[in-house]
């Protein structure tokens, strides 16, 4: 497991709140302002995760899609993302979003390297599932990087504990079958589903799509070890809002959860 | 690059299953039922009764006699274009949809580049009482109008996708990101011999009874097995499916790429790296950061940067070769054929035709068989439209 990110987890923990994961996208909407994003970000942040921009995404909703294709026209590489994470100010880990396609055409060995030495902590490899993981997971161990794995609420329960036997770093669950995008809210499966994979991870398990609301995370705070946050911030930074004022409610949402209420009654907030 | 071997699915290095955990569910129980219809007679009899009365099977193998006159040799071909909705797609769109119909779907999902496979999806959707949606290149409903009005003629909703390239690659994401969002009652009917695990095995298998029916044919007819085998290749169903009979036989495969105007094409096994693409490690083009990168061909059947993994394994091994034939020597041929034989072959198999007769001037007098994939009225509008009639 990745120091930085099991540092991050448990500091949220200690201090009895979930961890917020946002979403940017390198390159989007222009390389310097996604350096100047990284930085804001950085103080609602407890790891930050970082999408490369791909051509063909599989697992993407319309903004983040739209966002890809923005950081693309911008000439957004993974070698100018590990530049300008290499140069950033210390902050909460990154774990960086991509396809295997990007993860391959660099090598496997010097992907892990590159990123290892930009001080990236893991990454998330959406079209990635578990069988075809061994290679990327063992050049991930070699420099100390996670290899986030992903449920889905399609995953059967033997699927569920294979994955989970080998997640590091924490456990990404994908709340709906469907792509990247913000929803209305969650059904009674996806809450059962999520409670399953707590109980047999040995990680800290995150949801992410379409977690837009702090009624999102009250909903399913409970269950969860931590919330990511893609399209809507993405789309507040379309929208030209600050990303500071999203994330700001969503923050105080984590800090508001079921577990706490109780271990800080009385205490002001 | 991976160096996991010959597990299931693979074929050398490529093939796989790389997709998003929310499909690999699917993928398992389509494997799962692919296998137990396989061994089902009753599952066989449907279908081979099917291909028999819906589709028209057996297609005949036409000896091309004019045609073989003026290029030298003997050259037959596979009369896929006989086909009911005139092109091999069917046989395959009718299996896969028997098999979802089995396994309890009520919504197909497709992509299609050319129309065929949608035009083909549609109407096996029609016959079995399946919800049929289509999604389809912007381009390619503009260039390939006759398809879009016959699948919505059928029953189909045609989505036109109107993102990045607006052709083939941009239908398969959108198709592929339909089916992640409705797993349980949608089956994404693949068109051709791509995608992950199971599906360029089963697609081959569907469309394998090609090359059986034309190995049977070409040996009561010649007496002996033809020097050449030629198919052209997108995706690559039809070449595999006319390939696979005659894999292990003396017979020379060939497949035919599109090499569109020369400074945009579509082979990516004749200029591609290994990758990944929507599930498979194969044959791709892509820049140096493994950007997917755009495509040429006058045959939006063709339009498509990546290739089935069993076509990569086949170029590694030698076993088959791939060349590339471009837009306009694609186009003497698909008027050449019209003119001699009174067949209009599809602009995606006159690739094909165009490498036969490069093939016979080099080596006069052999015998090949050009499987004819496809009919080309499809082709007529955009091509009069564009002048090159």
């Amino acid at each position: 497991m990745n120091q930085s990110l099991q540092g991050a987890f448990r500091a949220a923990r200690d201090e009895g709140r979930k961890a917020l994961l946002p979403f940017l996208m390198s390159g989007h909407p222009s390389p310097e302002a996604f350096a100047n994003n990284l930085r804001q970000v950085a103080a609602y942040a407890d790891v930050i995760e970082v999408g490369v921009p791909f051509s063909d995404p599989l697992a993407d909703g319309p903004v983040i899609q739209h966002a890809a294709e923005v950081a693309l026209r911008h000439h957004t590489t993974l070698s100018s993302t590990l530049a300008t994470l290499a140069s950033r100010d210390p902050g909460p880990p990154v774990v960086l979003m991509l396809s295997v396609n990007q993860v391959l055409a660099r090598g496997i060995e010097r992907f892990a390297s590159d990123a290892a030495q930009a001080g990236v902590s893991g990454a998330i490899i959406p079209d990635l599932p578990h069988e075809e993981a061994a290679d990327v997971r063992a050049q991930f161990a070699r420099r100390g990087l996670s290899l986030i794995a992903m449920l889905a609420p399609t995953t059967t329960p033997a699927r569920m504990a294979a994955i989970l036997g080998q997640a590091q770093g924490f456990a990404y669950l994908i709340s709906v079958a469907g792509v990247t995008g913000a929803r209305q809210g969650f059904a009674a499966e996806t809450v059962e589903y999520i409670r399953r994979a707590r109980e047999l991870s040995a990680v800290p398990v995150c949801v992410g799509f379409g977690i837009s609301k702090p009624e999102h995370i009250h909903s399913l705070s409970e269950h969860a070890d931590g919330f990511i946050v893609g399209s809507a911030l993405i789309r507040a930074i379309d929208e030209g809002h600050n990303a500071g004022d999203v994330l700001e409610p969503l923050c105080a949402a984590c800090r508001q959860t079921a577990d706490n209420r109780t271990l800080t009654t009385g205490a002001k907030s | 690059m991976t160096t996991r071997v010959a597990t299931a699915g693979r074929f050398g290095i490529y093939g796989g299953q790389y997709v998003p955990e929310t499909l690999m569910p699917n993928l398992i129980a389509l494997e799962a039922a692919y296998a137990a219809a396989q061994q089902d007679s009753a599952f066989r009899d449907e279908l081979d009764s099917a291909l028999r009365e819906f589709v028209g099977r057996e297609t005949p193998l036409y000896f091309a006699a004019r045609l073989s006159q003026a290029c030298g040799g003997r050259i037959y071909l596979k009369r896929e274009d006989l086909t009911h909705t005139g092109a091999h797609k069917i046989n395959n769109a009718l299996g896969q949809a028997l098999l979802a119909k089995r396994m309890g779907k009520t919504r197909i999902v497709a992509e299609t580049g050319a129309g065929q496979h949608g035009v083909a999806t549609a109407a096996a959707c029609a016959k079995l009482g399946l919800e049929c949606v289509v999604y389809m290149g912007g381009l390619d409903c503009e260039r390939q109008r006759p398809n879009v009005q016959r699948m919505q003629l059928l029953g189909a909703r045609v989505v036109p996708c109107e993102s990045g390239s607006r052709n083939l690659k941009v239908a398969v994401n959108e198709a592929i990101r339909d089916w992640i969002s409705d797993p349980h009652s949608t089956h994404y009917l693949i068109g051709s011999v791509v995608g992950p695990h199971p599906y360029p095995t089963m697609v081959r298998d569907f469309q394998s009874v090609i090359g059986r029916e034309a190995r049977t044919q070409v040996l009561e007819r010649e007496g002996r097995l033809p020097d050449a085998v030629i198919a052209c290749v997108g995706g690559g169903s039809n070449a595999m499916g006319i390939f696979a009979a005659f894999a292990g036989d003396d017979v020379e495969l060939h497949g035919v790429e599109a090499g569109g105007d020369g400074a945009t094409h579509a082979a990516p096994l004749n200029s591609g790296t290994p990758g990944v693409l929507h599930g498979a490690m194969q044959y791709l083009l892509q820049d140096e950061n493994g950007q997917i990168l755009n495509t040429h061909s006058i045959a939006p059947g063709l339009d498509y940067p990546g290739v089935g993994p069993e076509h990569s394994g086949l170029k590694d091994s030698g076993r088959a070769q791939y060349h590339v034939v471009g837009d306009d020597e694609a186009l003497a041929a698909f008027k050449e054929l019209s003119r001699l034989e009174g067949i209009i072959p599809a602009l995606e198999s006159s690739h094909a035709l165009a490498y036969a007769r490069r093939l016979l001037k080099q080596r006069p007098g052999i015998t090949v068989i050009v499987n004819l994939s496809g009919r080309g009225d499809k082709d007529l509008p955009r091509l009069m439209e564009r002048g090159l009639l």
